[in-house]
């Protein structure tokens, strides 16, 4: 069971990108002549660096990272569509890759003539075809379609037929690319589905995807990309958090710091009345906070009546936790006369896990007059030592009663 | 042996399934939507031999003292036909798969070398067509006509080097598509398609040397020369030497080594480069 299926090697992959000349007839000649003096200029592009990984057989193994990291183009390294710059792919077994569902589909053919030319890409002769062709109509729910062409497929009818061929590959290795991406709920759970059976079967998958729930819940472990590079190879759990915490620690809301301030001309709203600075009562809140509290002030710059002031609280991932507004908690807010300030404070229960977290902060007259939106205004900390990957940490309250004899 | 043989079925059995679909799909695009179908493949070469028929022996006369000229000319449009076909056919072929090549690991030559099997069926029903009309010109055929399949599958073979050459090509240099168009229109007249080559060698016995070295020449003329008169001159009669054969077959085969050496070395990264 422990033998390698993939061994990937110290790979780098970098790509040369030239820079395009405009389309005149004075560049055209430039660029002859820089093509036959190979002085054209080009940019390289380092898309994986110095990436080592081994894959287990009949292991369930994800590849995360923001977009642009890189794991798509890991992917297709490992699928033997790119081939790397430096370093070594081992593959033992039959592998075959999912970039995108429904490969090769062609518009203008019937869907029955699409399932024989799709088939033939992922490996099935035309008798292998013939002797599954009604179970794969069966299974995309398209007996009466099969003689139309695909051109006249509404999208769903054409992933059901690309999923359906999909699950037919018998292959050792799989890669699937964000197939996840596409469909509806009930498509999804066909996903689940076909994934909970290859993990039975012991099918080696390579899956990348943006999901960290899917992750979480089929990947046996994982690796983060981050910056072209490996940044953390293990158990998924472990993974998945560090990929959400990217989100805060370097996109353009890493720069967050804790109760700064963001001139107000980055902000959207008509400005009437500002919040001048958002505080936190602690920067990091632990098991032992019951609650976190925050204070914002206010500061009035223009004419301004039926005030009303919110606040939002996002994880990592920008998913809304909590939010509530003057409004909602029926709390009066005086007019605030120009250059006179006002504090508001805000509590609530933390119940929030272990993980960093971005709070929002908006000003608003008659509750439809935008004064001032302030995203991303201000962060904190939450560490537990519970780590569950749970969205909330709320406390249970849990009894066990007497066992007696009926 | 018999191992042997599955081995190397089982090796290329991915390529065989994947170029009988290719091809299939070609040709069902090609004649959806038109109502005769698979017969236009019969009905272009018959019509186009009613056009050369009018032209070229009623009206130009351009036949020299070549008989059935009809079936001649036919039987060179023909050859001619499917060298273009094929290399136009694949020039681009590889470019416009990029986005296949991009979400398959397929082998590439898969791409080009269905092209070229698409064309060399059309050449089949062509062929069936100039039969025909061999057999109403009661055409004198010579007994050399046993090397036909060595002359067809030169053809092929030539065809299909450049058809790699280019196609891969044309992945680094789009200039390629239209430097080969330009070089098509000119071969038009340098092959002997609408003349008798009589023509050329009475005045230039070293042109008609030149002329004939190329491969599509000598093929055209060879086919000719065993399927409708022996007056067809051939590389043989103008060198005047057996071994003058040796010439085109040697740039064949020359192109066909440059051409598998120059694919195989790109063809890893052609999903990047298109």
């Amino acid at each position: 069971m422990d033998e390698i299926a993939i061994k990937v090697e110290n790979i780098y992959k970098d790509f040369r990108l030239p820079h395009e000349n405009s389309g005149s007839v004075k560049n055209a000649f430039v660029g002859l002549v820089q093509q036959i003096r190979k002085k054209r200029t080009y940019e390289t592009q380092h898309a994986l660096k110095d990436i080592s990984l081994e894959i287990k057989n009949g292991e369930f193994f994800g590849i995360v990272g923001r977009n642009g990291s890189g794991k798509s183009t890991l992917l297709k390294i490992l699928a033997g569509i790119y081939q790397p710059t430096k370093g070594n792919v081992n593959i033992r077994g039959k592998l075959v890759p999912f970039i995108e569902l429904g490969v090769g589909f062609n518009p203008e053919l019937s869907g029955r003539q699409n399932v024989y030319l799709n088939g033939a890409l992922l490996g099935f002769s035309e008798k292998e075809i013939d002797r599954q062709y009604d179970e794969i109509v069966e299974f995309a729910e398209l007996e009466k379609f099969m003689d139309q062409k695909l051109k006249n497929y509404s999208s769903g009818m054409q992933v059901r037929l690309a999923f359906s061929m999909a699950v037919r590959a018998k292959a050792d290795i799989l890669l699937i690319d964000e197939v996840l991406a596409v469909g509806d709920a009930d498509f999804q759970r066909k996903c689940f589905n076909y994934f909970k059976q290859l993990r039975k079967e012991n099918t080696t998958v390579v899956f990348v995807s943006h999901s960290m729930d899917a992750v979480r819940e089929f990947c046996d472990r994982a690796v983060l990309i981050e910056k072209n590079r490996v940044v953390m190879v293990g158990e998924t759990t472990k993974v998945a958090d560090s990929y959400s915490q990217l989100f805060i620690n370097d996109s353009p809301k890493g720069k967050i710091a804790a109760n700064a301030k963001q001139p107000p001309d980055q902000r959207r709203g008509a400005g009437g009345v500002r919040a001048k600075s958002v505080t936190s009562r602690k920067a990091v809140y632990s098991d032992k906070d019951d609650t976190v509290s925050f204070t914002t002030t206010l500061e009035g710059f223009g004419p301004n009546e039926y005030l009303m002031t919110g606040l939002r609280i996002k994880n990592a991932a920008g998913q809304i936790l909590q939010e509530t507004n003057t409004w909602n908690e029926k709390v009066k807010i005086d007019d605030l006369p120009a250059g006179e300030t006002c504090k508001v404070s805000w509590e609530f229960p933390n119940i929030y896990s272990d993980g960093e977290y971005i709070i929002d902060v908006y000003v608003y007259a008659y509750a439809e007059i935008i004064f001032d939106l302030w995203d991303d205004a201000l962060k904190f900390e939450v560490r537990r030592l519970r780590r569950d990957g749970a969205l909330v940490t709320p406390p249970g309250v849990i009894k066990v009663h007497d066992t007696k004899k009926e | 042996m018999k191992q042997k043989i599955q081995s190397i079925r089982a090796r290329y059995r991915y390529s065989i399934i994947l170029l009988k679909q290719l091809v299939k799909t070609d040709f069902k695009i090609r004649y959806q939507n038109s109502v005769l179908g698979y017969l236009w493949t019969l009905l272009r070469p018959l019509f186009l031999f009613a056009i050369l028929y009018v032209v070229f022996v009623r009206i130009l006369k351009t036949g020299g003292q070549i008989p059935h000229f009809g079936v001649y000319l036919l039987l060179g449009i023909v050859i001619w036909n499917y060298f273009v076909e094929t290399t136009t056919g694949s020039i681009g072929s590889i470019v416009a798969k990029g986005d296949l090549m991009r979400k398959v690991s397929f082998p590439r030559y898969v791409i080009v070398l269905s092209v070229s099997l698409s064309a060399l069926i059309n050449l089949a029903f062509n062929a069936i067509v100039v039969a025909i009309f061999m057999i109403i010109a009661k055409t004198e055929v010579s007994t050399s006509v046993v090397f036909l399949p060595l002359l067809v599958l030169e053809l092929f073979a030539f065809s299909l080097s450049l058809s790699f050459l280019l196609s891969a090509l044309y992945v680094k240099f789009r200039d390629i598509g239209f430097i080969w168009e330009v070089i098509i229109q000119g071969a038009f007249f340098a092959v002997p398609i609408m003349y008798d080559f009589s023509i050329v060698t009475s005045r230039s016995i070293l042109l008609g040397k030149i002329m004939i070295a190329n491969p599509i020449a000598q093929i055209m003329q060879n086919a000719r020369y065993m399927l409708i008169t022996p007056k067809t001159q051939t590389v043989q009669s103008v060198y005047g030497h057996d071994w003058a054969l040796l010439i085109p077959v040697g740039i064949v085969v020359v192109t066909c080594l440059l051409a598998v050496a120059y694919f195989r070395n790109r063809a890893p990264y052609f999903a990047e480069n298109v």
